[in-house]
């Protein structure tokens, strides 16, 4: 997540559309569970939802790579919750967030499904996903100048030379 | 062997009563609470994660509070609670060149691309106590230095050496090479690598400690060095099946350990550094060190060495590394085990019996000394 992708073919509009609800997918799992409720309530137009599953939490084994970039192992589980609605103007959202919550996964859900809505993705990208993707920015921008501050330079000294 | 016995409901709840009590401790200071925890001892919640086996800090942290400090118990605790929940599947492998980077040091260059970030470290501290810590109010903190990152990238060191043909790579598997899960099989012999890197994750970090240190003293020597330590953010993807792609689930907090160790080479290859893998949950930085010198270790037979030392010994150390199975078989000989000790009761009653027949046969006199009570070979 620090470092840029590296270039690729162009995609094309349908992979360009999938690219990019991964990418808003990612914002709002990223995203602290009460501040994506405060983002959710503030969105006027709360379309009427019903739930195809869950939200229910259950389990995701992480794989590592031996030495980092050799086979795969299973380093341990991470807790998951997912959830799925039908929103009553057709589109189905989906959301897979880290942790145990379950509104948050619920509330994401139904934001997927609302950004899939032509009528509602402007919206939805300029009120809710903007200021999500810049606190995750900033955020981000604060540990690496945090971090950044800690860079040390050791020097070598020569033993015995005087 | 245990024989189950019945009764004591009574005394059972009422210790159980008084634990909690004792637990909570004087009600006049007032209760931690699970975010407090999770906040200010991240380092015991990174642990319990770790030894359980799961990353969830909000449980690792309640699960420390439940166990009054009792890190072990807290992990017991964490891998009771995974069996409730279902498995959705397995991630997919984790790009640790693509963390967001909160520490990141090797001792084997100096001036490596990126640079050396210490990041929150206890290095270089003098290990004093410090009282303003248990005063009532601690007092507002230092601010927090800022500057501007150099966004280059950070490669992993061990890259870096590869270009050049020095270190050696990581093999990549056979596609169709399954890999191994502890949690669905239990373990067998011999263990592949995928297996003891997570009998490894999971494993007692005091156990894994004291295996590398034994290794460092001259138990198998591998002369480690360590050629880098990252720590940090990266993100989890999970291919959804009914949706078609990748979903990024979140972050999670992981530190890496590539130790760098001394030469293999054979009449195929030439003489090229060899390493091994730490990857934990969390800040525990001393177990990914632990982890990668005992993974290094481990791989004696691959690299065509000489089995000389316990650490080198897979059954041994993966039988032994998981504290909540250990923590099991050693504590359970606190339960009743009235009937089987019975069973050695008579048994060495009769052997005695046996004993002192046999003696009396060659000396008659001994005798005597029994009925004083004074017995020599006892």
């Amino acid at each position: 997540m620090s470092e840029e992708t590296t270039a690729s073919p162009p995609l094309s509009p349908a992979d360009q559309t999938t690219a990019r609800r991964q990418e808003i997918m990612a914002v709002i799992a990223e995203t602290p569970a009460s501040a994506l409720a405060k983002a959710f309530e503030s969105y006027p137009d709360h379309p009427s939802h019903e739930l195809v599953r869950g939200p229910e939490t259950g389990l995701v084994m992480v794989r590592g790579r031996m030495g980092g970039t050799g086979g795969a192992f299973n380093l341990g589980e991470v807790t998951v919750t997912r959830c799925v609605v039908r929103l009553a103007s057709g589109e189905t959202g989906s959301s897979y967030i880290l942790g145990r919550h379950k509104q948050h996964a619920l509330q994401a859900a139904i934001l997927d499904g609302l950004w899939q809505n032509p009528d509602h993705r402007q919206k939805v990208e300029d009120d809710i996903l903007a200021p999500l993707e810049n606190s995750r920015r900033q955020r981000q921008e604060e540990i690496k100048a945090e971090t950044a501050a800690t860079k040390v330079d050791f020097f070598t000294m020569v033993r015995g030379d005087d | 062997m245990y024989v189950a016995v019945k009764g004591g409901e009574k005394a059972i709840r009422n210790a159980h009563k008084l634990l909690a009590k004792r637990r909570r401790g004087d009600t006049s200071v007032p209760s931690l609470t699970v975010d407090q925890i999770a906040e200010q001892l991240a380092l015991s919640v990174a642990r319990v994660m770790c030894e359980g086996s799961l990353y969830d800090e909000g449980l690792a942290a309640l699960a420390i509070k439940q166990a009054r400090g009792d890190l072990i118990e807290a992990a017991f605790l964490i891998r009771a609670y995974r069996t409730t929940l279902p498995r959705f599947g397995y991630s997919e492998t984790l790009d640790t060149a693509k963390m967001l980077i909160e520490r990141r040091i090797s001792a084997t260059y100096k001036d490596l691309p990126g640079g050396q970030l210490l990041g929150p470290t206890f290095d270089y501290s003098h290990r004093l106590l410090d009282f303003a810590m248990a005063a009532e109010n601690e007092g507002a903190l230092d601010a927090v230095e800022s500057e501007t990152p150099l966004n280059e990238g950070m490669p992993r060191v061990t890259d870096l050496l590869s270009d050049e043909g020095l270190m050696e790579a990581d093999p990549l598997p056979e596609a169709s090479d399954a890999v191994g899960d502890l949690t669905r099989e239990p373990l067998s012999f011999p263990a592949d690598r995928d297996l003891r890197l997570q009998n490894l994750a999971r494993g007692d970090e005091g156990f894994l400690l004291s295996l590398a240190y034994s290794s460092q003293r001259g138990y198998a020597r591998t002369h480690p060095f360590t050629g880098e330590i990252r720590y940090g953010e990266v993100e989890v993807e999970f291919f959804a099946e009914e949706l078609g792609f990748n979903v990024k689930l979140g972050a999670i907090k992981v530190t890496e350990c590539q130790m760098v160790n001394q030469f293999s080479g054979s009449a195929k290859s030439p003489p090229k550094f060899t390493r091994g893998y730490g990857l934990v949950f969390g800040q525990v930085e001393r177990k990914a060190m632990a982890m990668s010198m005992v993974d290094r270790a481990l791989r004696w037979e691959e690299l065509g060495e000489e089995q000389t030392a316990p650490v080198q010994d897979t059954e041994f150390v993966l039988s032994h590394s998981d504290n909540i199975q250990a923590t099991g078989f050693v504590e359970h000989l606190k339960l009743p085990h009235y009937v089987d000790f019975q069973a050695e009761l008579d048994l060495v009653r009769r052997m005695r019996a046996e004993w002192f027949a046999a003696r009396d046969q060659q000396d008659p006199y001994a005798q005597t000394d029994l009925e004083t009570g004074k017995e020599a070979a006892e």
